[in-house]
């Protein structure tokens, strides 16, 4: 599904590098999870997936379902399936989040080669959709992001991802921010998502999104590296140790 | 801006005019020049009675000691040379029969210029229930439903036609809202004028469709100077429409119209305007002048007035839809976007002037820049001192499309009413790089993230378009953003 080799990248016109080597390797209906303190660069691990602006690639590739990834704009990244739920969804003025999402669907599908969804098959997807994270059917009908209060813009993604059916969904930080009761809807969510053809990586600063999504992988992401990898366990220990001990670790490492 | 954001905008900017085209039409035209003598042979081609003659004589008076006084005016943010008022033409007709009884006595070359611009004056397109009156260059080519109009009372024809079989009612309301003293432009109209539309809805009458009226001007090195005039009896009701092309020259052609609108107590006007005359190129090369007077009074009581207007076309717009609220609790508004591209320049706004108790106003401007385009909000709100209860909201937001264009806002109040309640809303917004990322990574592409950025901007303007003409605008839009010819 995903190959990260040997990624380096920086800000762009600027000297220090951020990430230093990444090396990860997801699989088809994998779930992994991508834990580390602020300023570890995992953020801008996922700006990157998808082809956000403002990076410089100096060393290593990403491979994409046999695609070079660095090599799509991120419309054509999303297109072949790559998702990513920002941690600060935009607002769109005035833009109406069904007219939205049926431009984002049917090009998906076109790219697919499926027709495009008639309204009313289109409206029903939505209803179901919108079902699995508890959306209130208003917000629909309103303009994208717009004065949907924190928790609203954190299901909406899920919601988004669900309408899109990606095969590789990348949370960045969904559960900043969250309450309990938002938190278990929103990973009641993507749990009903996961599938043995559709892969995530989760990326927070918290072990306690993982108490809900059970991830099949760990990986400790810390100045720009990963510097443990291991199961679901990894996770506890880091909630129980902090990441102290890991940075300790892998400077003796 | 990412470099395709740029790469993007920069077409946006460079797009090109759809409507450029010259219909190969012979035509009666005037030397270009203007004096007496070209005023006198104006009004003689169109049989015009005396008083006509005289108030045009009066106001080619007024124009040249406003030209000799004042000069041009200077105040609008605006740049550009002034116009050398003798280089242009101010008279040209399509040669062919001067009236129409019917669409098949009209030249298949101008039904087909119509037919390219998409105006519906075809019988099928009739179907859609618009009444048209179609002016080209100088005169009025067609108008159609006339006669079912008739039934109802409502008289819909040229301004000439009118003048010839309507002269009372044109002679007492002609010059009420717009003095043909008001500014230069609308002096020299007043002079000049060959032709525009005239609508009469009698008491108590809802016009039973659209009123339209498409502005075409065709011929080379042609000012067109026309006048609409609008009188809604008591209690009743109309919707007008106006459109606007030109062929693309490189010269800049002068476009002075004046658009007057009559309401007496109870009467309801809604008019709404797809201005869409040709930019100039990129380079700012060509393009049209627009200088235009419109305003509306509601003289009776409980009237209102509503301005709905989608401004793309023009290299120069200077344009102040206004509303005099005379009438008690009559009502003003004004809805607007204005679209600037490549090195067009807007200075557009709206007066509202409360005279009336209990009168109130909303304006709502949306300005969008593009490319190295000037776009900017002029807005006056008078509360005059027997205004009370008096209200208004003014919302003007603009938008920017990269980092070459300008925007701005000058909003004047003159408050002499203590208990007015007057407010005023500004915004200014790029289209952020962050909104373009976010549809991309829904799969959505560039182009179309844009378009749905400033469809949402501009929507609720849009939304009061009459529905034929609202599809038609957000087609228009569309296409001034895609950059591309149809």
């Amino acid at each position: 599904m995903l190959e990260i080799t040997n990624l380096h990248a920086s800000i762009e016109d600027e000297e220090k590098e951020i990430l230093k080597g990444i090396n990860l390797r997801v699989g088809a209906g994998e779930v992994h999870a991508i834990m580390g303190p602020n300023g570890s660069g995992k953020s801008t691990l996922a700006s990157i997936l998808a082809g956000r602006d403002g990076y410089e690639i100096t060393q290593g590739s990403i491979n994409f379902e046999g695609d070079d990834l660095l090599e799509m704009d991120p419309d054509e990244r999303a297109r072949e399936g790559l998702f990513l739920a920002f941690q600060y969804p935009v607002e769109l003025p005035g833009v109406n989040m069904s007219t939205f999402l049926r431009h984002a669907v049917n090009s998906v599908r076109e790219h697919r080669g499926q027709d495009e969804l008639s309204a009313v098959d289109f409206l029903k997807l939505m209803k179901e959709k919108a079902g699995l994270v508890h959306l209130d059917p208003s917000l629909k009908s309103r303009a994208v992001n717009e004065g949907f209060s924190g928790g609203e813009k954190k299901r909406s993604e899920i919601f988004q991802l669900a309408m899109l059916e990606p095969k590789l969904a990348v949370l960045d930080e969904t559960d900043s921010g969250l309450d309990i009761d938002a938190l278990r809807i929103v990973s009641d969510g993507v749990n009903q998502l996961r599938s043995p053809e559709r892969s995530f990586v989760v990326i927070t600063h918290y072990q306690r999104l993982l108490d809900y999504i059970t991830p099949d992988f760990v990986h400790v992401l810390v100045d720009g590296r990963i510097v443990k990898s291991g199961g679901k366990d990894l996770a506890l220990k880091l909630e129980e140790l902090g990441y102290d001990w890991i940075k300790e670790d892998a400077v003796v490492a | 801006m990412s470099t395709t954001g740029t790469e993007y905008l920069n077409e946006v900017a460079a797009s090109d005019y759809e409507w450029g085209f010259v219909t190969d039409i012979e035509a009666d035209t005037v030397p270009k020049g203007l004096s007496e003598d070209v005023i006198r042979l104006i009004s003689s081609k169109k049989a015009e009675p005396e008083w006509l003659l005289d108030w045009r004589l009066k106001s080619y008076a007024h124009f040249e000691k406003m030209l000799a006084e004042k000069g041009f005016p200077t105040w609008a943010h605006l740049d550009y040379p002034e116009v050398d008022f003798q280089n242009v033409s101010y008279y040209s007709a399509p040669n062919s029969k001067p009236k129409y009884e019917s669409l098949d006595e009209v030249d298949p070359k101008l039904l087909d210029t119509f037919e390219r611009l998409g105006i519906p004056i075809s019988e099928q397109k009739m179907l859609a229930g618009v009444a048209v009156d179609v002016v080209m260059d100088s005169v009025s080519v067609a108008t159609t439903f006339k006669d079912e109009l008739a039934k109802q009372g409502v008289i819909f024809c040229s301004f000439g036609e009118a003048v010839e079989k309507h002269p009372d009612l044109v002679r007492k309301y002609m010059g009420s809202v717009v003095p043909n003293t008001d500014n230069l432009f609308a002096a020299l109209n007043s002079a000049v004028f060959t032709d525009g539309s005239f609508a009469y809805i009698p008491k108590g009458v809802r016009c039973p469709m659209e009123l339209s009226t498409y502005f075409r001007i065709n011929a080379a090195g042609t000012g067109q100077f026309e006048r609409t005039l609008i009188v809604a009896e008591d209690d009743s009701y109309v919707s007008y429409l106006e459109g606007c092309t030109a062929p693309r020259r490189d010269e800049n052609q002068l476009h002075a119209a004046v658009v007057e609108i009559v309401a007496k107590r109870g009467a309801e006007v809604k008019y709404s305007t797809v201005q869409n005359w040709y930019p100039g190129d990129a380079e700012g090369k060509g393009g049209v002048y627009n200088f235009v007077t419109k305003r509306g009074i509601c003289e009776g009581d409980d009237s209102k007035i509503s301005w709905t207007q989608l401004e793309t076309g023009s290299a120069i717009t200077w344009k102040y839809p206004s509303v005099i609220l005379k009438g008690d609790r009559s009502v003003g508004e004004f809805y607007s976007v204005a679209f600037t591209k490549g090195k067009q320049q807007a200075d557009t706004g709206t007066k509202m002037i409360h005279l009336g108790k209990d009168t109130s106003s909303t304006i709502i401007s949306k300005g969008i820049s593009a490319g190295n385009s000037q776009n900017a909000y002029r807005g006056l709100v008078k509360i005059n001192p027997k205004a009370s209860g008096a209200r208004n909201f003014s919302q003007c937001d603009s938008m920017l499309l990269g980092d070459r264009c300008g925007a701005h806002t000058f909003p004047y109040l003159e408050i002499a009413h203590p208990n007015a309640k007057v407010e005023h809303e500004a915004t200014t917004s790029k289209v952020g790089e962050d909104q373009i990322f976010y549809c991309k990574q829904r799969g959505i592409s560039e182009q179309d993230a844009i378009k749905l950025i400033v469809n949402g901007f501009c929507k609720e303007i849009l939304a009061k378009l009459p529905m034929e003409f609202a599809v038609e605008a957000q087609k228009l839009l569309a296409i001034e953003l895609e950059g591309s010819v149809g």
